[in-house]
Protein backbone atom coordinates (compact mmCIF):
# COMPACT_ATOMS: atom_id res chain seq x y z
CA UNK A 1 0.00 0.00 0.00
CA UNK A 2 1.19 3.25 -0.35
CA UNK A 3 2.48 5.63 2.62
CA UNK A 4 -0.49 7.36 3.33
CA UNK A 5 -2.53 4.44 4.18
CA UNK A 6 -0.35 3.94 6.88
CA UNK A 7 -1.81 6.73 9.06
CA UNK A 8 -5.03 4.70 8.62
CA UNK A 9 -7.54 7.08 7.85
CA UNK A 10 -9.20 8.72 5.21
CA UNK A 11 -8.42 11.45 2.30
CA UNK A 12 -8.07 14.16 4.40
CA UNK A 13 -5.18 12.98 5.86
CA UNK A 14 -3.42 11.24 2.64
CA UNK A 15 -3.41 15.20 1.20
CA UNK A 16 -1.28 16.72 3.63
CA UNK A 17 1.29 13.46 3.51
CA UNK A 18 1.23 12.98 0.06
CA UNK A 19 3.79 13.17 -2.61
CA UNK A 20 2.89 16.36 -3.99
CA UNK A 21 1.57 15.69 -7.68
CA UNK A 22 1.42 12.38 -7.77
CA UNK A 23 -2.09 11.47 -8.46
CA UNK A 24 -1.89 7.21 -9.65
CA UNK A 25 0.70 5.22 -8.92
CA UNK A 26 1.16 1.52 -9.91
CA UNK A 27 4.31 -0.73 -8.37
CA UNK A 28 4.56 -3.96 -10.32
CA UNK A 29 1.14 -4.10 -11.19
CA UNK A 30 0.19 -7.73 -12.71
CA UNK A 31 -3.10 -8.82 -13.85
CA UNK A 32 -3.61 -12.57 -15.38
CA UNK A 33 -6.85 -13.38 -16.91
CA UNK A 34 -7.68 -17.21 -16.60
CA UNK A 35 -9.22 -17.87 -19.39
CA UNK A 36 -10.36 -21.48 -21.10
CA UNK A 37 -7.39 -21.24 -23.44
CA UNK A 38 -5.42 -20.92 -20.11
CA UNK A 39 -3.82 -18.01 -18.78
CA UNK A 40 -3.24 -14.46 -20.66
CA UNK A 41 -0.88 -12.34 -18.62
CA UNK A 42 -3.18 -9.05 -19.78
CA UNK A 43 -0.65 -6.51 -17.39
CA UNK A 44 2.95 -7.86 -16.42
CA UNK A 45 5.37 -5.70 -14.05
CA UNK A 46 3.82 -2.44 -14.77
CA UNK A 47 5.02 0.55 -12.66
CA UNK A 48 4.20 4.18 -13.76
CA UNK A 49 3.45 7.40 -11.97
CA UNK A 50 1.21 10.25 -12.97
CA UNK A 51 1.32 13.59 -11.57
CA UNK A 52 -1.64 15.39 -10.74
CA UNK A 53 -2.86 17.65 -13.75
CA UNK A 54 -0.87 15.19 -16.70
CA UNK A 55 -2.49 14.53 -19.57
CA UNK A 56 -1.36 10.75 -20.39
CA UNK A 57 -1.95 8.69 -23.68
CA UNK A 58 -1.29 4.98 -23.21
CA UNK A 59 -1.14 3.86 -26.86
CA UNK A 60 0.02 0.28 -28.37
CA UNK A 61 -1.20 -2.08 -30.44
CA UNK A 62 -4.43 -4.43 -29.29
CA UNK A 63 -3.92 -6.34 -26.81
CA UNK A 64 -1.18 -4.57 -24.84
CA UNK A 65 -3.42 -3.99 -21.98
CA UNK A 66 -3.50 -0.30 -22.49
CA UNK A 67 -7.53 -0.51 -21.59
CA UNK A 68 -6.60 -2.97 -18.94
CA UNK A 69 -4.69 -0.78 -17.12
CA UNK A 70 -7.30 1.69 -17.66
CA UNK A 71 -9.42 -0.10 -16.10
CA UNK A 72 -7.16 -1.16 -12.74
CA UNK A 73 -6.75 2.49 -12.22
CA UNK A 74 -10.71 2.76 -12.43
CA UNK A 75 -11.25 0.11 -9.85
CA UNK A 76 -13.12 -2.06 -12.77
CA UNK A 77 -10.46 -4.78 -12.92
CA UNK A 78 -8.64 -6.56 -9.52
CA UNK A 79 -4.79 -6.64 -10.55
CA UNK A 80 -3.53 -10.44 -9.35
CA UNK A 81 -0.21 -8.70 -8.41
CA UNK A 82 1.83 -5.60 -7.89
CA UNK A 83 -0.02 -2.26 -6.13
CA UNK A 84 -1.66 0.39 -7.53
CA UNK A 85 -3.34 3.47 -5.58
CA UNK A 86 -5.31 6.42 -6.91
CA UNK A 87 -5.05 10.06 -4.92
CA UNK A 88 -3.73 8.06 -1.91
CA UNK A 89 -6.30 5.12 -2.16
CA UNK A 90 -7.33 1.72 -3.37
CA UNK A 91 -8.92 2.32 -6.92
CA UNK A 92 -12.06 0.48 -5.30
CA UNK A 93 -12.23 2.95 -2.47
CA UNK A 94 -11.83 5.75 -5.21
CA UNK A 95 -14.59 4.59 -7.22
CA UNK A 96 -16.42 4.89 -4.13
CA UNK A 97 -15.34 8.33 -3.54
CA UNK A 98 -16.13 8.66 -7.17
CA UNK A 99 -12.87 10.57 -7.81
CA UNK A 100 -13.20 10.20 -11.66
CA UNK A 101 -15.09 10.02 -14.82
CA UNK A 102 -14.99 7.40 -17.21
CA UNK A 103 -15.45 7.90 -20.82
CA UNK A 104 -15.76 4.23 -22.76
CA UNK A 105 -15.21 3.88 -26.28
CA UNK A 106 -19.17 4.40 -27.69
CA UNK A 107 -20.81 7.37 -26.24
CA UNK A 108 -23.40 4.61 -24.22
CA UNK A 109 -25.99 7.54 -23.73
CA UNK A 110 -29.00 6.57 -22.70
CA UNK A 111 -31.24 6.25 -25.70
CA UNK A 112 -34.80 6.91 -23.96
CA UNK A 113 -32.89 9.98 -21.61
CA UNK A 114 -32.34 13.54 -23.24
CA UNK A 115 -29.08 14.98 -23.62
CA UNK A 116 -29.15 16.85 -20.78
CA UNK A 117 -31.31 13.46 -18.52
CA UNK A 118 -27.90 11.62 -19.27
CA UNK A 119 -25.95 14.35 -17.77
CA UNK A 120 -27.66 14.25 -15.22
CA UNK A 121 -27.23 10.88 -14.76
CA UNK A 122 -24.56 10.64 -12.30
CA UNK A 123 -25.49 13.55 -10.46
CA UNK A 124 -29.32 11.73 -9.85
CA UNK A 125 -26.71 8.21 -8.42
CA UNK A 126 -24.69 10.61 -6.37
CA UNK A 127 -27.80 12.09 -4.71
CA UNK A 128 -27.19 16.00 -5.50
CA UNK A 129 -29.87 18.81 -5.40
CA UNK A 130 -32.26 19.25 -8.61
CA UNK A 131 -31.26 23.03 -8.07
CA UNK A 132 -27.60 21.87 -8.40
CA UNK A 133 -28.07 18.99 -11.01
CA UNK A 134 -29.80 21.70 -13.16
CA UNK A 135 -26.88 23.96 -12.78
CA UNK A 136 -24.23 21.57 -13.57
CA UNK A 137 -25.78 20.09 -16.90
CA UNK A 138 -26.05 23.51 -17.84
CA UNK A 139 -22.69 23.98 -17.10
CA UNK A 140 -21.21 20.96 -18.48
CA UNK A 141 -22.94 20.92 -21.74
CA UNK A 142 -21.70 24.56 -22.33
CA UNK A 143 -18.38 23.44 -21.55
CA UNK A 144 -18.44 20.45 -24.27
CA UNK A 145 -19.93 22.91 -26.44
CA UNK A 146 -23.83 21.87 -26.17
CA UNK A 147 -25.75 24.12 -24.70
CA UNK A 148 -29.32 24.12 -26.26
CA UNK A 149 -28.78 20.48 -26.74
CA UNK A 150 -30.20 19.48 -23.25
CA UNK A 151 -33.94 18.62 -24.51
CA UNK A 152 -32.34 16.44 -27.68
CA UNK A 153 -32.68 12.55 -28.03
CA UNK A 154 -28.84 10.71 -28.26
CA UNK A 155 -30.19 9.79 -31.87
CA UNK A 156 -30.86 13.45 -32.85
CA UNK A 157 -27.03 13.86 -32.80
CA UNK A 158 -24.29 13.02 -34.73
CA UNK A 159 -21.46 10.37 -33.38
CA UNK A 160 -18.84 13.65 -32.22
CA UNK A 161 -22.09 15.37 -30.38
CA UNK A 162 -23.32 11.98 -28.70
CA UNK A 163 -19.03 11.44 -28.02
CA UNK A 164 -18.82 15.11 -26.23
CA UNK A 165 -22.21 14.37 -24.28
CA UNK A 166 -20.78 11.35 -22.90
CA UNK A 167 -17.81 13.45 -22.02
CA UNK A 168 -19.99 16.12 -20.51
CA UNK A 169 -21.59 12.89 -18.16
CA UNK A 170 -18.37 12.08 -16.76
CA UNK A 171 -17.48 15.44 -15.92
CA UNK A 172 -20.32 16.75 -14.27
CA UNK A 173 -19.77 15.33 -11.13
CA UNK A 174 -16.40 17.01 -10.86
CA UNK A 175 -14.16 14.29 -10.37
CA UNK A 176 -10.49 14.95 -10.54
CA UNK A 177 -9.78 12.40 -13.21
CA UNK A 178 -10.72 11.52 -16.48
CA UNK A 179 -9.86 8.23 -17.41
CA UNK A 180 -11.03 7.90 -21.73
CA UNK A 181 -10.76 4.87 -23.19
CA UNK A 182 -10.33 5.59 -27.17
CA UNK A 183 -13.02 7.62 -26.94
CA UNK A 184 -12.84 8.97 -30.62
CA UNK A 185 -11.74 5.66 -32.11
CA UNK A 186 -14.96 5.40 -33.76
CA UNK A 187 -15.05 8.93 -35.06
CA UNK A 188 -14.04 9.90 -38.42
CA UNK A 189 -10.97 12.60 -39.27
CA UNK A 190 -11.99 15.91 -38.96
CA UNK A 191 -14.27 15.09 -36.15
CA UNK A 192 -11.89 13.75 -34.39
CA UNK A 193 -9.22 16.29 -35.33
CA UNK A 194 -12.00 19.03 -33.71
CA UNK A 195 -12.78 17.40 -30.75
CA UNK A 196 -8.85 16.63 -29.91
CA UNK A 197 -8.57 20.30 -29.98
CA UNK A 198 -11.56 20.83 -27.67
CA UNK A 199 -10.33 18.59 -25.59
CA UNK A 200 -7.23 20.44 -24.81
CA UNK A 201 -8.79 23.74 -24.61
CA UNK A 202 -11.44 21.28 -21.98
CA UNK A 203 -8.23 20.31 -19.79
CA UNK A 204 -6.31 23.16 -19.68
CA UNK A 205 -9.60 24.83 -18.20
CA UNK A 206 -10.81 22.34 -15.54
CA UNK A 207 -6.94 21.34 -14.69
CA UNK A 208 -8.35 17.48 -14.50
CA UNK A 209 -5.54 14.48 -14.69
CA UNK A 210 -6.72 12.54 -17.79
CA UNK A 211 -5.76 8.87 -18.70
CA UNK A 212 -6.60 9.04 -22.11
CA UNK A 213 -6.11 5.11 -24.09
CA UNK A 214 -5.49 5.90 -28.26
CA UNK A 215 -4.47 3.99 -31.20
CA UNK A 216 -3.45 6.67 -33.41
CA UNK A 217 0.42 8.18 -32.72
CA UNK A 218 -0.53 11.53 -33.94
CA UNK A 219 -3.69 11.88 -31.79
CA UNK A 220 -1.27 10.63 -28.45
CA UNK A 221 1.70 13.29 -29.35
CA UNK A 222 -0.50 15.79 -29.96
CA UNK A 223 -2.39 15.92 -26.53
CA UNK A 224 -0.30 14.31 -23.93
CA UNK A 225 2.24 15.66 -21.86
CA UNK A 226 3.30 11.95 -21.53
CA UNK A 227 2.97 9.11 -23.93
CA UNK A 228 2.99 5.53 -22.18
CA UNK A 229 4.07 2.94 -25.55
CA UNK A 230 2.76 -0.17 -24.23
CA UNK A 231 3.15 -3.56 -26.18
CA UNK A 232 1.65 -7.45 -26.04
CA UNK A 233 1.88 -10.44 -24.92
CA UNK A 234 2.68 -9.91 -21.98
CA UNK A 235 0.99 -7.03 -21.95
CA UNK A 236 3.83 -4.06 -20.61
CA UNK A 237 5.18 -0.60 -20.54
CA UNK A 238 8.14 -0.46 -23.42
CA UNK A 239 8.55 3.08 -23.09
CA UNK A 240 7.28 6.10 -21.46
CA UNK A 241 7.80 9.73 -23.23
CA UNK A 242 7.83 13.25 -21.41
CA UNK A 243 6.70 15.45 -23.89
CA UNK A 244 8.36 18.59 -24.70
CA UNK A 245 5.52 20.24 -26.21
CA UNK A 246 3.87 23.44 -25.20
CA UNK A 247 0.96 23.70 -23.09
CA UNK A 248 -0.51 25.78 -25.59
CA UNK A 249 -0.83 23.38 -28.85
CA UNK A 250 -2.91 24.68 -32.31
CA UNK A 251 -3.42 22.38 -34.84
CA UNK A 252 -0.49 22.47 -36.90
CA UNK A 253 1.78 22.17 -34.13
CA UNK A 254 1.80 18.56 -36.17
CA UNK A 255 4.03 19.45 -38.43
CA UNK A 256 6.88 21.11 -36.49
CA UNK A 257 10.05 19.03 -35.85
CA UNK A 258 9.53 18.13 -32.25
CA UNK A 259 6.11 16.97 -32.90
CA UNK A 260 7.56 14.56 -35.39
CA UNK A 261 10.26 13.74 -33.68
CA UNK A 262 8.21 12.17 -30.73
CA UNK A 263 5.79 10.60 -32.95
CA UNK A 264 9.02 9.09 -34.51
CA UNK A 265 10.39 7.72 -31.00
CA UNK A 266 6.77 6.53 -30.71
CA UNK A 267 6.76 4.76 -33.92
CA UNK A 268 10.27 3.04 -32.41
CA UNK A 269 8.52 1.91 -29.03
CA UNK A 270 6.02 0.40 -31.21
CA UNK A 271 8.13 -1.26 -33.34
CA UNK A 272 10.46 -2.59 -30.90
CA UNK A 273 7.55 -4.14 -28.61
CA UNK A 274 6.81 -5.96 -31.73
CA UNK A 275 9.89 -7.67 -32.49
CA UNK A 276 9.65 -10.32 -30.26
CA UNK A 277 6.81 -11.62 -31.71
CA UNK B 1 -54.78 2.72 -45.87
CA UNK B 2 -52.43 1.85 -48.21
CA UNK B 3 -52.36 -2.09 -46.73
CA UNK B 4 -56.34 -2.21 -47.42
CA UNK B 5 -55.76 -3.89 -50.92
CA UNK B 6 -53.61 -6.63 -49.95
CA UNK B 7 -55.98 -7.74 -47.09
CA UNK B 8 -58.65 -7.09 -48.82
CA UNK B 9 -57.74 -9.83 -51.29
CA UNK B 10 -56.72 -12.12 -48.97
CA UNK B 11 -60.19 -11.52 -47.17
CA UNK B 12 -61.73 -12.57 -50.01
CA UNK B 13 -59.91 -15.51 -51.23
CA UNK B 14 -60.30 -17.04 -47.78
CA UNK B 15 -64.07 -16.43 -48.19
CA UNK B 16 -63.99 -17.84 -51.31
CA UNK B 17 -62.32 -20.85 -50.31
CA UNK B 18 -64.41 -21.05 -47.46
CA UNK B 19 -68.02 -21.11 -49.71
CA UNK B 20 -65.82 -23.80 -51.97
CA UNK B 21 -65.17 -25.67 -48.87
CA UNK B 22 -68.70 -26.21 -47.56
CA UNK B 23 -69.51 -27.78 -50.18
CA UNK B 24 -68.38 -30.82 -49.95
CA UNK B 25 -68.23 -30.54 -46.59
CA UNK B 26 -72.09 -30.45 -46.09
CA UNK B 27 -72.58 -32.60 -49.21
CA UNK B 28 -74.13 -35.77 -47.27
CA UNK B 29 -76.59 -33.83 -45.32
CA UNK B 30 -77.49 -31.55 -48.42
CA UNK B 31 -78.29 -34.91 -50.64
CA UNK B 32 -80.21 -36.17 -47.77
CA UNK B 33 -82.34 -33.31 -47.53
CA UNK B 34 -82.52 -33.43 -51.04
CA UNK B 35 -83.93 -37.43 -51.27
CA UNK B 36 -86.52 -36.42 -48.64
CA UNK B 37 -87.65 -33.51 -50.73
CA UNK B 38 -88.32 -35.94 -53.43
CA UNK B 39 -85.04 -35.49 -55.64
CA UNK B 40 -83.35 -38.25 -57.25
CA UNK B 41 -79.98 -38.82 -55.60
CA UNK B 42 -76.82 -40.70 -57.41
CA UNK B 43 -76.27 -43.17 -55.73
CA UNK B 44 -79.54 -43.87 -54.57
CA UNK B 45 -79.07 -45.68 -51.47
CA UNK B 46 -78.28 -43.94 -48.10
CA UNK B 47 -75.58 -47.03 -46.96
CA UNK B 48 -73.80 -46.50 -50.20
CA UNK B 49 -74.30 -42.65 -49.64
CA UNK B 50 -71.95 -42.91 -46.62
CA UNK B 51 -69.45 -45.46 -48.10
CA UNK B 52 -68.76 -43.02 -50.71
CA UNK B 53 -66.24 -40.06 -50.34
CA UNK B 54 -67.42 -36.40 -50.05
CA UNK B 55 -66.23 -35.51 -53.83
CA UNK B 56 -67.58 -38.03 -55.93
CA UNK B 57 -71.23 -37.13 -54.34
CA UNK B 58 -70.33 -33.76 -55.70
CA UNK B 59 -69.42 -34.16 -59.08
CA UNK B 60 -72.32 -36.83 -59.25
CA UNK B 61 -74.83 -34.32 -58.30
CA UNK B 62 -74.66 -30.97 -59.03
CA UNK B 63 -77.80 -29.88 -59.97
CA UNK B 64 -78.78 -31.43 -55.72
CA UNK B 65 -75.85 -28.82 -54.47
CA UNK B 66 -78.39 -25.98 -53.98
CA UNK B 67 -79.11 -26.00 -50.28
CA UNK B 68 -75.01 -26.15 -49.35
CA UNK B 69 -74.85 -23.01 -47.73
CA UNK B 70 -78.10 -22.35 -46.10
CA UNK B 71 -78.02 -25.73 -43.92
CA UNK B 72 -79.32 -26.09 -40.45
CA UNK B 73 -76.48 -27.39 -38.65
CA UNK B 74 -74.44 -27.63 -41.16
CA UNK B 75 -70.61 -29.07 -41.10
CA UNK B 76 -69.11 -26.17 -41.83
CA UNK B 77 -72.05 -23.27 -42.02
CA UNK B 78 -70.99 -20.59 -44.67
CA UNK B 79 -69.81 -17.58 -43.76
CA UNK B 80 -72.91 -15.67 -44.46
CA UNK B 81 -74.57 -18.09 -41.56
CA UNK B 82 -72.17 -17.09 -39.51
CA UNK B 83 -72.31 -13.40 -39.63
CA UNK B 84 -76.27 -13.90 -39.18
CA UNK B 85 -75.59 -16.23 -35.93
CA UNK B 86 -73.03 -13.29 -35.10
CA UNK B 87 -75.32 -10.56 -35.70
CA UNK B 88 -78.38 -12.51 -34.09
CA UNK B 89 -76.57 -13.51 -30.93
CA UNK B 90 -75.14 -9.71 -30.10
CA UNK B 91 -76.79 -7.05 -31.64
CA UNK B 92 -80.38 -8.32 -32.32
CA UNK B 93 -80.01 -10.35 -28.79
CA UNK B 94 -79.40 -7.52 -26.90
CA UNK B 95 -81.21 -5.12 -28.40
CA UNK B 96 -84.74 -6.74 -30.14
CA UNK B 97 -84.35 -9.58 -27.37
CA UNK B 98 -86.46 -10.60 -24.31
CA UNK B 99 -83.66 -10.87 -22.12
CA UNK B 100 -81.43 -8.34 -24.10
CA UNK B 101 -80.23 -4.89 -21.85
CA UNK B 102 -82.67 -3.16 -23.73
CA UNK B 103 -86.04 -4.87 -22.97
CA UNK B 104 -84.40 -6.53 -18.96
CA UNK B 105 -81.57 -4.38 -18.33
CA UNK B 106 -78.84 -6.70 -17.66
CA UNK B 107 -77.36 -8.51 -20.86
CA UNK B 108 -78.81 -11.56 -22.19
CA UNK B 109 -77.02 -14.82 -21.56
CA UNK B 110 -77.56 -16.09 -24.48
CA UNK B 111 -75.60 -13.35 -26.19
CA UNK B 112 -71.30 -12.89 -27.17
CA UNK B 113 -71.79 -9.75 -25.14
CA UNK B 114 -72.39 -11.22 -22.29
CA UNK B 115 -69.98 -14.65 -22.76
CA UNK B 116 -67.25 -12.16 -24.44
CA UNK B 117 -67.47 -10.05 -21.05
CA UNK B 118 -66.91 -12.95 -19.13
CA UNK B 119 -64.10 -14.06 -21.05
CA UNK B 120 -62.42 -10.45 -21.05
CA UNK B 121 -62.52 -10.39 -17.77
CA UNK B 122 -61.27 -13.35 -16.70
CA UNK B 123 -58.19 -13.12 -18.95
CA UNK B 124 -57.44 -9.08 -17.82
CA UNK B 125 -57.32 -11.03 -14.33
CA UNK B 126 -55.06 -13.85 -15.77
CA UNK B 127 -53.03 -11.38 -17.65
CA UNK B 128 -52.32 -8.97 -14.34
CA UNK B 129 -51.20 -12.26 -12.41
CA UNK B 130 -49.00 -13.55 -15.02
CA UNK B 131 -47.74 -10.60 -16.13
CA UNK B 132 -47.18 -9.47 -12.78
CA UNK B 133 -45.73 -13.14 -11.64
CA UNK B 134 -43.77 -13.03 -15.13
CA UNK B 135 -41.58 -9.93 -14.20
CA UNK B 136 -41.21 -10.66 -10.70
CA UNK B 137 -39.29 -14.28 -11.29
CA UNK B 138 -37.31 -12.44 -14.14
CA UNK B 139 -36.06 -10.02 -11.76
CA UNK B 140 -35.16 -13.02 -9.24
CA UNK B 141 -33.67 -14.63 -12.06
CA UNK B 142 -31.69 -11.98 -13.30
CA UNK B 143 -30.36 -11.19 -9.88
CA UNK B 144 -30.34 -14.14 -8.26
CA UNK B 145 -28.23 -17.43 -9.72
CA UNK B 146 -30.39 -20.21 -7.53
CA UNK B 147 -33.14 -18.48 -9.27
CA UNK B 148 -31.96 -18.30 -12.61
CA UNK B 149 -30.80 -22.08 -11.72
CA UNK B 150 -33.65 -23.61 -10.78
CA UNK B 151 -36.95 -21.49 -11.87
CA UNK B 152 -36.17 -21.25 -15.27
CA UNK B 153 -36.04 -25.03 -16.66
CA UNK B 154 -39.37 -25.30 -14.37
CA UNK B 155 -40.86 -22.23 -15.98
CA UNK B 156 -39.78 -24.59 -19.35
CA UNK B 157 -41.41 -27.80 -18.31
CA UNK B 158 -44.53 -25.70 -17.27
CA UNK B 159 -45.11 -24.87 -21.02
CA UNK B 160 -44.51 -28.17 -22.57
CA UNK B 161 -47.53 -29.39 -20.02
CA UNK B 162 -50.94 -29.77 -22.23
CA UNK B 163 -52.88 -26.95 -20.88
CA UNK B 164 -56.00 -29.00 -21.82
CA UNK B 165 -54.84 -31.72 -19.43
CA UNK B 166 -53.98 -29.26 -16.57
CA UNK B 167 -57.02 -27.22 -16.65
CA UNK B 168 -59.74 -29.80 -15.48
CA UNK B 169 -57.33 -30.27 -12.58
CA UNK B 170 -56.74 -26.63 -11.44
CA UNK B 171 -60.29 -25.63 -11.49
CA UNK B 172 -61.26 -28.61 -9.69
CA UNK B 173 -58.86 -28.01 -7.10
CA UNK B 174 -59.45 -24.40 -6.45
CA UNK B 175 -63.12 -24.92 -6.89
CA UNK B 176 -62.69 -27.68 -3.91
CA UNK B 177 -60.80 -24.49 -1.91
CA UNK B 178 -63.92 -22.86 -2.97
CA UNK B 179 -62.60 -19.97 -5.06
CA UNK B 180 -64.82 -18.65 -7.74
CA UNK B 181 -64.53 -19.69 -11.05
CA UNK B 182 -63.56 -16.54 -11.96
CA UNK B 183 -60.27 -16.87 -10.09
CA UNK B 184 -59.75 -20.51 -11.29
CA UNK B 185 -59.85 -19.31 -15.19
CA UNK B 186 -57.17 -16.64 -14.36
CA UNK B 187 -55.33 -18.80 -12.45
CA UNK B 188 -54.88 -20.99 -16.03
CA UNK B 189 -54.79 -18.00 -18.17
CA UNK B 190 -51.91 -16.33 -15.76
CA UNK B 191 -50.40 -20.22 -16.14
CA UNK B 192 -50.04 -19.68 -20.10
CA UNK B 193 -48.81 -15.63 -19.86
CA UNK B 194 -46.42 -15.55 -17.49
CA UNK B 195 -44.13 -17.56 -19.38
CA UNK B 196 -43.48 -14.87 -22.35
CA UNK B 197 -43.27 -12.49 -20.09
CA UNK B 198 -40.14 -14.62 -18.18
CA UNK B 199 -38.32 -14.97 -21.42
CA UNK B 200 -39.08 -11.32 -22.81
CA UNK B 201 -38.28 -9.70 -19.41
CA UNK B 202 -35.25 -11.81 -18.44
CA UNK B 203 -33.58 -10.91 -21.58
CA UNK B 204 -34.59 -6.85 -21.50
CA UNK B 205 -33.45 -6.80 -17.94
CA UNK B 206 -30.16 -8.78 -19.35
CA UNK B 207 -29.78 -6.40 -22.42
CA UNK B 208 -27.22 -4.13 -21.23
CA UNK B 209 -24.19 -4.68 -22.15
CA UNK B 210 -20.79 -4.49 -20.05
CA UNK B 211 -20.20 -0.74 -20.73
CA UNK B 212 -23.53 0.32 -19.54
CA UNK B 213 -23.21 -1.38 -16.17
CA UNK B 214 -19.42 -0.36 -15.93
CA UNK B 215 -20.33 3.29 -16.38
CA UNK B 216 -22.80 2.57 -13.59
CA UNK B 217 -19.92 1.15 -11.53
CA UNK B 218 -18.15 4.20 -12.50
CA UNK B 219 -20.49 6.00 -10.65
CA UNK B 220 -20.91 3.47 -7.27
CA UNK B 221 -24.48 3.20 -7.90
CA UNK B 222 -26.43 0.87 -5.86
CA UNK B 223 -27.82 -2.19 -6.66
CA UNK B 224 -31.48 -0.54 -7.37
CA UNK B 225 -30.27 2.50 -8.31
CA UNK B 226 -28.44 0.38 -11.16
CA UNK B 227 -32.60 -1.75 -12.11
CA UNK B 228 -34.27 1.50 -11.79
CA UNK B 229 -32.29 3.58 -14.09
CA UNK B 230 -30.64 1.29 -16.91
CA UNK B 231 -32.16 -2.41 -16.37
CA UNK B 232 -35.60 -1.75 -16.68
CA UNK B 233 -36.00 0.74 -19.02
CA UNK B 234 -33.56 -0.89 -20.89
CA UNK B 235 -36.12 -3.95 -20.73
CA UNK B 236 -39.32 -2.06 -21.83
CA UNK B 237 -39.25 -2.88 -25.37
CA UNK B 238 -38.55 -6.50 -24.40
CA UNK B 239 -41.39 -6.13 -22.07
CA UNK B 240 -43.95 -5.00 -24.77
CA UNK B 241 -42.98 -7.59 -26.89
CA UNK B 242 -43.56 -10.26 -24.19
CA UNK B 243 -47.09 -8.54 -22.89
CA UNK B 244 -48.73 -9.05 -26.58
CA UNK B 245 -48.04 -12.67 -26.75
CA UNK B 246 -49.17 -12.74 -22.64
CA UNK B 247 -52.32 -11.17 -23.29
CA UNK B 248 -52.87 -13.64 -26.66
CA UNK B 249 -52.13 -16.67 -24.39
CA UNK B 250 -54.28 -15.36 -21.78
CA UNK B 251 -57.26 -15.00 -23.97
CA UNK B 252 -56.60 -18.81 -25.21
CA UNK B 253 -56.48 -19.69 -21.26
CA UNK B 254 -59.22 -18.22 -20.18
CA UNK B 255 -61.16 -19.82 -22.64
CA UNK B 256 -59.30 -23.08 -21.72
CA UNK B 257 -60.81 -22.34 -18.47
CA UNK B 258 -64.20 -22.03 -19.66
CA UNK B 259 -64.34 -25.07 -21.11
CA UNK B 260 -65.06 -27.72 -18.42
CA UNK B 261 -66.44 -24.72 -15.89
CA UNK B 262 -69.61 -24.25 -18.28
CA UNK B 263 -70.91 -20.75 -16.29
CA UNK B 264 -70.27 -18.85 -19.31
CA UNK B 265 -67.84 -17.38 -21.25
CA UNK B 266 -66.53 -17.87 -24.54
CA UNK B 267 -65.43 -21.18 -23.83
CA UNK B 268 -68.97 -22.46 -22.76
CA UNK B 269 -70.26 -21.05 -25.68
CA UNK B 270 -68.35 -22.84 -27.72
CA UNK B 271 -68.36 -26.46 -26.12
CA UNK B 272 -72.04 -25.96 -25.77
CA UNK B 273 -72.47 -25.26 -29.57
CA UNK B 274 -70.38 -28.73 -30.04
CA UNK B 275 -72.79 -30.56 -27.74
CA UNK B 276 -75.79 -29.87 -29.81
CA UNK B 277 -74.48 -29.83 -33.25
CA UNK B 278 -74.97 -25.77 -33.46
CA UNK B 279 -71.79 -25.36 -35.50
CA UNK B 280 -73.00 -21.43 -36.22
CA UNK B 281 -72.58 -20.83 -32.52
CA UNK B 282 -69.18 -22.55 -32.59
CA UNK B 283 -67.64 -20.22 -35.66
CA UNK B 284 -69.96 -17.03 -34.21
CA UNK B 285 -67.78 -17.55 -30.39
CA UNK B 286 -64.48 -18.09 -32.39
CA UNK B 287 -65.01 -15.47 -34.64
CA UNK B 288 -65.65 -13.00 -30.98
CA UNK B 289 -62.13 -14.72 -29.71
CA UNK B 290 -60.20 -13.66 -32.59
CA UNK B 291 -61.60 -10.02 -32.68
CA UNK B 292 -60.64 -9.90 -29.10
CA UNK B 293 -57.39 -11.24 -29.21
CA UNK B 294 -56.46 -9.00 -31.72
CA UNK B 295 -58.12 -5.82 -30.17
CA UNK B 296 -56.22 -7.11 -26.57
CA UNK B 297 -52.76 -7.08 -28.80
CA UNK B 298 -53.64 -4.08 -30.71
CA UNK B 299 -54.12 -2.29 -27.45
CA UNK B 300 -50.92 -2.99 -25.89
CA UNK B 301 -49.37 -2.00 -29.19
CA UNK B 302 -50.89 1.20 -28.29
CA UNK B 303 -49.82 1.85 -25.04
CA UNK B 304 -46.30 0.51 -26.24
CA UNK B 305 -46.04 3.25 -29.15
CA UNK B 306 -47.22 5.97 -26.33
CA UNK B 307 -44.32 4.60 -23.66
CA UNK B 308 -41.37 4.17 -26.26
CA UNK B 309 -42.79 7.69 -27.84
CA UNK B 310 -42.58 9.07 -24.62
CA UNK B 311 -39.10 7.58 -23.62
CA UNK B 312 -37.89 9.22 -26.96
CA UNK B 313 -37.22 6.14 -29.60
CA UNK B 314 -38.32 7.58 -32.95
CA UNK B 315 -41.05 6.86 -34.47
Amino acid sequence: MCSAMKHGSGAELNADDWKIGSVIQAQNLDLTFQTNDGPVHALKDVSLEIGKGEFVSFIGPSGCGKTTFLRCIAGLETPTGGEISVNGMTPDEARKARAYGYVFQAAGLYPWRTIGGNVRLPLEIMGFSKAEQNERVARVLELVDLAGFDKKFPWQLSGGMQQRASIARALAFDADILLMDEPFGALDEIVRDHLNEQLLALWAQTEKTIGFVTHSIPEAVYLSTKIVVMSPRPGRITDVIDSPLPKERPLDIRDSKAFIDIAHRVRDGLRAGHQDD
Amino acid sequence: MKSAGPVLVVITAILALWYLAAVPMNVKEVLTQAERAGAIVDPPSAVERRDTARLPLVMRNPELLGASWSMERARLPAPHQVAQELWASTWDEEVNGRRGIVRSGSLSNRSLVYHGGVTLGATFLGFLIGAGLGVLLAIGIVYSRVMDMSVMPWAIISQTIPIVALAPMIIVVLYSVGLPSLFAKAVISAYLSFFPVVVGMVKGLRSPDAMQLDLMRTYNASGSQSFWKLRLPASVPYLFASLKIGIAASLVGAIVGELPVQRGGLGARMLGGSYYGQTEQIWAALFVAAAMAALLVWFIGWVERRTLTAMGVPQ
